[in-house]
């Protein structure tokens, strides 16, 4: 069963920019779901949707349904706060507080009431490994955090996320800063991070969508024109204007 | 708008099939020439067919060392990644049908001072349809002509049969006289080896079925009569 459903969604802009339009979308749980396609496609906007960070934009129209196991992700019901929990997000640019590395990772759990001293220490540690980080910054966790690498920023970021325990991982070019490096210790940890997490990832390129797409959803202008498994997309799509796209004939 | 990139991609593809082109011709004209010398018992033309196979393997290196820089450089998908797959695995099938041809020719060398045994008809014919199979088999992978590709391996059957009428008369040959047995043996390897060429040019079809659809096929004629052993 998909740990997210998407089902009809279309979102319009005030300025009259039709973003999405009647998408539906399983994106199951414990494996990497990419979306990919030219700039203005709409896959930022669908990321965006699933944790609500669209409440924020000039969003004039959406319709449709998103399901969350059983929560309904769009209703105004929903706590947005408890949502963005379960949802974390990490962005292009690493955004890392003014400091320390390890007040980086509590910050979030200590305004969450998390006090024990214990818990606190064991999430920085835990989030660290997952992030592949915790080897090159244990021994300086009271640095500054703006003292790291780019690289080494961007997977604190996604510690940050980790530490406080969401279910789902929302990456929207996350390596699109980073050299060949640093972008391939992210993928390593996604790849780790899905045996326990459902991942949704907007990749920098058609070469990274290939690399670590379990699913890979192919969106333009705002539709989407088809979903299959990485491996089968990639070296046989089913449609003409994927396969354009990925041989570089537009975009 | 296509992009310069892809245009200097699909120059380098181009370049590649070109390169395929050109091996296929001198394994087409290997195959023919060195049939051609056993038949004439032409020793000079055996040796340099023979050496001249020593070019064939360099040209197969040659396009598998460009085109996978191409993969490195270009990080192909889709139709760009299946053929240029099967470009590299075309250049190892191009490559063991001249050690065939090779294989042939050094026959023709050990041969050249004895009597001949009969004349040769079946062997010449085999190599004929052999090598304009191979000839259009390349035509087709180049062109992505999928119908075509699908085609030729029927043909095999035709080669298949050839070898076997063969086999039999150069079993009665044997029998007939003893003495032939050494001589009739080299033409049945000769035979065989014109039957392995042929098998190979439909694994090139495949290949283009491959490239063209996504479709890795087997033509499998496992149930013809006629099929060689």
């Amino acid at each position: 069963m998909a740990k997210i459903s998407i089902k009809n969604l279309s979102l319009e802009y005030s300025d009259g920019t039709e973003s999405l339009q009647n998408i539906s979308l399983e994106i199951p749980a414990r494996a990497i779901t990419v979306l990919f396609g030219p700039a203005g496609g709409g896959k930022s906007s669908l990321l965006r949707v699933l944790n609500r960070l669209n409440d924020l934009a000039d969003v004039i129209r959406i319709e449709g349904e998103v399901q969350l196991d059983d929560l309904d992700v769009l209703s105004s019901q929903t706590d947005v706060i408890k949502l963005r929990r379960r949802v974390g997000m990490v962005f292009a640019r690493p955004v890392v507080l003014p400091f320390s590395i390890q007040e980086n990772l509590t910050y979030g759990l200590e305004i969450a009431g998390e006090k024990d001293r214990y818990a606190l220490e064991s999430a920085v540690e835990t989030s660290l490994k997952k992030a592949a980080l915790w080897d090159e910054v244990k021994q300086r966790l009271d640095d500054p955090a703006t003292s790291l690498s780019g690289g080494q920023q961007q997977r604190l970021c996604l510690a940050r996320v980790l530490a406080l325990e969401p279910e789902v991982i929302l990456l929207d070019e996350p390596t699109s800063g980073l050299d060949p490096i640093s972008t391939a210790k992210v993928e390593e940890s996604l790849k780790k991070l899905k045996e326990d997490y459902t991942v949704v990832l907007v990749p920098h390129s058609v070469q990274q969508a290939a690399r670590t797409a379990d699913i890979a959803a192919f969106m333009l202008q705002g539709k989407l024109i088809e979903v299959d498994s990485g491996d089968k997309l990639f070296t046989n799509p089913e449609k003409q204007t994927t396969q354009d796209y990925i041989e570089g004939r537009f975009g | 708008m296509i992009s310069d990139t892809r245009e200097s991609f699909d120059r380098k593809i181009q370049e590649h099939l070109e390169s395929i082109i050109v091996l296929g011709s001198m394994v087409e004209q290997s195959l023919l020439d060195a049939v051609e010398a056993l038949k004439e018992r032409d020793l000079d033309r055996a040796r340099e067919i023979y050496e001249h196979d020593q070019v064939i393997n360099e040209k197969r290196y040659e396009i598998e060392r460009k085109t996978l820089i191409t993969v490195a450089t270009q990080q192909p998908l889709a139709t760009d990644l299946r053929r240029l797959a099967s470009i590299i695995d075309l250049a190892g099938e191009l490559e063991r049908i001249g050690d065939y041809a090779k294989g042939i020719a050094r026959i023709a060398i050990r041969l050249g001072d004895q009597p001949p045994l009969k004349e040769l008809v079946h062997i010449p014919r085999m190599a004929e349809l052999t090598a304009d199979m191979l000839h259009r088999a390349i035509g087709a992978f180049v062109q992505l002509d999928e119908e075509a590709a699908l085609a030729i391996p029927d043909e095999d059957d035709q080669v298949d049969k050839l070898y076997n009428i063969l086999y039999r008369e150069l079993l009665e040959i044997m029998m007939a006289d003893e003495d032939n047995i050494d001589r009739a043996t080299f033409h049945l390897w000769v035979s065989h080896n014109l039957e392995r060429a042929a098998d190979r040019v439909t694994n090139i079809c495949e290949r283009t079925v491959f490239t063209a659809s996504g479709r890795l096929t087997e033509f499998d004629r496992s149930d013809d009569e006629s099929e060689a052993f």
